[in-house]
């Protein structure tokens, strides 16, 4: 074991000396010090298991998956909250999901709906509310080409039968209305969500949606939000390869899209860990292949577009090649202008679903090193993927607590962390650049040819800002 | 004020058995309240002589919130002068009527039903208390004397019994006791001696013994009393001696509930289960 190895474990045991023993024991099996061959066997981080009582986790629940990942940002779909009114209030647009289209016509993604439940609801059960919402919402919006019920926990604990409101209004609007179990006490995290909400689509919109022809050169682009705008970036430049997208999955998706991704002659998998589980279905369904790919930063896009490139033929490989050739200046330009202000600086992330392993080739590209990452929701074959993304030594965290996060920032002393609107305050109040690394802070697209610059942009505004030089620090 | 809740295995006769009670209690001079607490609402149609009157959450979700209610909607005066209010809730297999329990009876306390010149409140409960919101009566020390209605069948022992582990729990962090048993005869075998020896295990007594007589199908008939429908029936004479028992009684208890094995050593002691053994 390299030395690396040992003072990085030595320094996750000083953090763990804090808890009693129990928890001390628990939370051992989720911080590693990383070994990039994976051969030693200590330091592999255990995942995907309920969260200690106490700790101050920062996961989220299974509504928070299906609602605020998946369903939510399927831009011409009614996508109401089923439940009290907190939840919705509460996952309202918050992950600024772009779109196209006319909202409140067309399209509904920044709009919250909820059937607001009442103890009525509760003592009679809220069918025939959602029924009576259904109705409404179809006169006042009949542009709408679906919708879909995202239960909160109470319609669950009620047992309420929304699967044959579902049914009834299906002949009745001829229209998918899809019935999402997601109550958040199912699972661990929101990751079950994520499962929960594919297999909506998979049972309720899949082949159903119209395809007038397909060519040889269709893909669909799966696990991309849109958020700040990343699909478009994405798209452009699948488009500019040469092939065609016939869906993108789910930001700025229409219901359609749902309904024609398995015409697909290849899936192109961005978040792996939310749409695994449908692309899998597509493979053993439909015989569409996937692929992974990561469109964070040049090095990674132009792996991900060779990659991509491999599946088809000549023209494609070409047109590859001829973009990597004309976008390579412009990306050096972009490093050439950041890397000298972060070169060497310190990244500590601690995020969901792919960006704990997808950013880090962003961040090599300008000279910087990510230190810690960690998953609020990963399961095992995500913590596999990013083993060999990261330095010998370096800090592996699964669901981290809020203690962990502040006492490896003040080990590390990394000097950016990014990480969720819930870590990002108690950062200010350290005096620790801090980024909000799941909805890009208000800023993006961090994705493709365009999301670069933004990207090292933002970096460079927050780790250089003199801002973090003048707040008065705690000794 | 003595707040009692009447618990028992479904369609053993808690209803009847609590009505005919209270309106003895009532003939005796006492001021009394009946709560039903189960969304058929049929606690209190032999007092008021209809059933379906205006339930707590029935109007409630008929106004939009229960803030919206007048007291006087919901607790209507019956036969001599006993108040009566219903939770209501739902037809079977939806919603949450536990729910329904908690928010009409807190309704009930708010608006002040529970009025000074009460003697008695009786909860009347469904059969199974199937969710923490059908403890209500027992919680938070509202009802603080229990009565478990049951009869020699091996069903209705058993759910007794499993009521007793129920009061057990709320014995032990609220002041809620068992004031006894009370057979509501089947004219099983030997029922008598089995249910009073079952009451001597759960550590109570069997408050009285309610022998069957179709009288009481007759005055339910008429959506009435025994006491109202015949007064000098001797049926109505067992429900003034329960009813005197009952505001007599100061034998409270925390239960003993028994174990599975201990109650089919029970059953088996009464030759109940000696066939089967011999099989």
């Amino acid at each position: 074991m390299s030395t690396a190895i040992k003072d990085t474990q030595k320094m996750i045991e000083e953090v763990l000396d804090a808890y009693p023993e129990k928890a001390k024991k628990d939370r051992a099996k989720h911080l590693a010090a990383n070994d990039p061959t994976g051969q030693c066997s200590t330091c592999q981080v255990k995942s995907n298991i309920k969260s200690r009582p106490g700790v101050m986790t920062v996961r989220g629940c299974a509504y928070a998956g299906a609602k605020g990942v998946v369903w939510g940002p399927v831009k011409d779909q009614l996508t109401i909250s089923h439940g009290p009114v907190g939840c919705g209030q509460y996952s309202w647009w918050s992950r600024r999901n772009y779109y196209n289209g006319q909202t409140g016509v067309d399209t509904f993604g920044t709009m919250h709906i909820t059937t607001d439940f009442q103890e009525k609801d509760i003592v009679y059960g809220g069918d025939k509310g959602l029924d009576a919402a259904l109705h409404e919402l179809k006169e006042l919006f009949p542009l709408a080409k679906g919708v879909g019920f995202l239960s909160e926990c109470p319609v669950g604990l009620i047992g309420d039968d929304i699967e044959a409101v579902s049914k009834k209004a299906e002949k009745e609007f001829k229209i998918p209305i899809v019935p999402v179990r997601c109550e958040g006490f199912w699972g661990v995290s929101q990751s079950l969500g994520h499962h929960i909400a594919n297999d909506t689509i998979r049972d309720y919109v899949m082949g159903k949606g119209a395809l007038e022809k397909t060519t040889p050169y269709d893909v669909a682009l799966i696990g991309d939000y849109n958020i700040g705008g990343d699909a478009w970036a994405s798209r452009k430049i699948l488009e500019e390869m040469g092939l065609r997208v016939i869906a993108q999955w789910t930001g700025d998706a229409s219901v359609n899209e749902l309904g024609i991704a398995h015409k697909a002659k290849l899936n192109l998998i961005h978040c792996y860990r939310s749409m695994n589980y449908i692309c899998r279905h597509m493979e053993e369904q439909y015989g569409v292949p996937w692929t992974e790919f990561n469109f964070f930063g040049p090095t990674k896009i132009y792996e991900s577009i060779r990659k991509i490139a491999s599946h088809f033929d000549d023209k494609i490989k070409e047109n590859a090649e001829k973009m990597i050739e004309k976008y390579k200046p412009m990306m050096d330009e972009v490093v050439a202008e950041f890397r000298p202000g972060l070169e060497g600086k310190k990244v500590m992330l601690y995020v969901g679903g792919l960006r704990p392993r997808h950013t880090i080739g962003a961040y090599e590209d300008l000279g910087m090193e990510v230190v810690a990452s960690g998953y609020e929701f990963g399961h095992n074959d995500d913590y596999k993927r990013t083993y060999p993304e990261m330095k010998e030594g370096a800090v592996i965290m699964d669901d981290a607590t809020l203690y962990e996060l502040e006492e490896f920032t003040r080990r590390l002393k990394p000097d950016m962390v990014g990480s969720g609107i819930k870590e990002k305050y108690s950062y200010h109040k350290m005096g620790v650049p801090f980024r909000q690394m799941h909805s890009w802070d208000y800023s993006g697209p961090y994705h493709g040819f365009d999301g670069f610059p933004v990207f090292a942009r933002d970096m460079d505004m927050t780790v250089n800002s003199p801002t973090w030089g003048l707040i008065r620090k705690k000794k | 004020m003595r707040q009692i809740a009447i618990y028992g295995k479904g369609g053993i006769g808690k209803s009847t058995t609590t009505q005919n009670t209270v309106a003895g209690l009532s003939e005796a001079g006492y001021k009394c309240m009946i709560v039903g607490c189960d969304p058929k609402a049929d606690a209190t149609r032999l007092i008021l002589h209809a059933k379906a009157q205006a339930t707590v959450m029935d109007m409630a979700r008929e106004r939009g919130t229960v803030e919206d209610l007048e007291i006087d909607e919901v607790l209507l005066q019956g036969f001599s002068g006993i108040k009566c209010a219903e939770s209501g809730g739902p037809e079977p297999g939806v919603g949450g009527a536990g729910r329904g329990v908690i928010t009409a009876i807190n309704f009930l306390e708010e608006n002040g039903a529970y009025s000074d010149d009460l003697d008695f409140v009786f909860y009347d409960v469904l059969g199974d208390v199937v969710c923490g919101g059908f403890a209500m009566p027992i919680r938070e020390g509202k009802a603080k004397e229990i009565y478990i209605v049951t009869s020699g069948e091996m069903m209705a022992m058993y759910a007794a019994n499993n009521i007793s582990r129920g009061i057990l729990k709320y014995a032990q962090s609220g002041g809620v006791r068992l004031g006894g048993l009370i057979c509501n005869s089947r004219k099983t075998d030997k029922e008598y001696g089995l249910i009073s020896e079952l009451a001597k295990k759960l550590g109570t007594q069997m408050i009285h013994f309610v022998p069957r007589d179709n009288q009481v199908q007759r005055a339910e008939l008429r959506r009435m009393t025994v006491i109202e429908y015949s007064p000098e029936h001797q049926q109505a004479d067992e429900y003034r001696a329960l009813a005197k028992k009952i505001a007599e009684n100061k034998n409270l208890v925390i239960p003993t509930p028994l174990s599975m094995d201990e109650l089919d050593a029970l059953l088996m002691e009464f030759g109940i289960l000696e066939n089967e053994v011999a099989a």
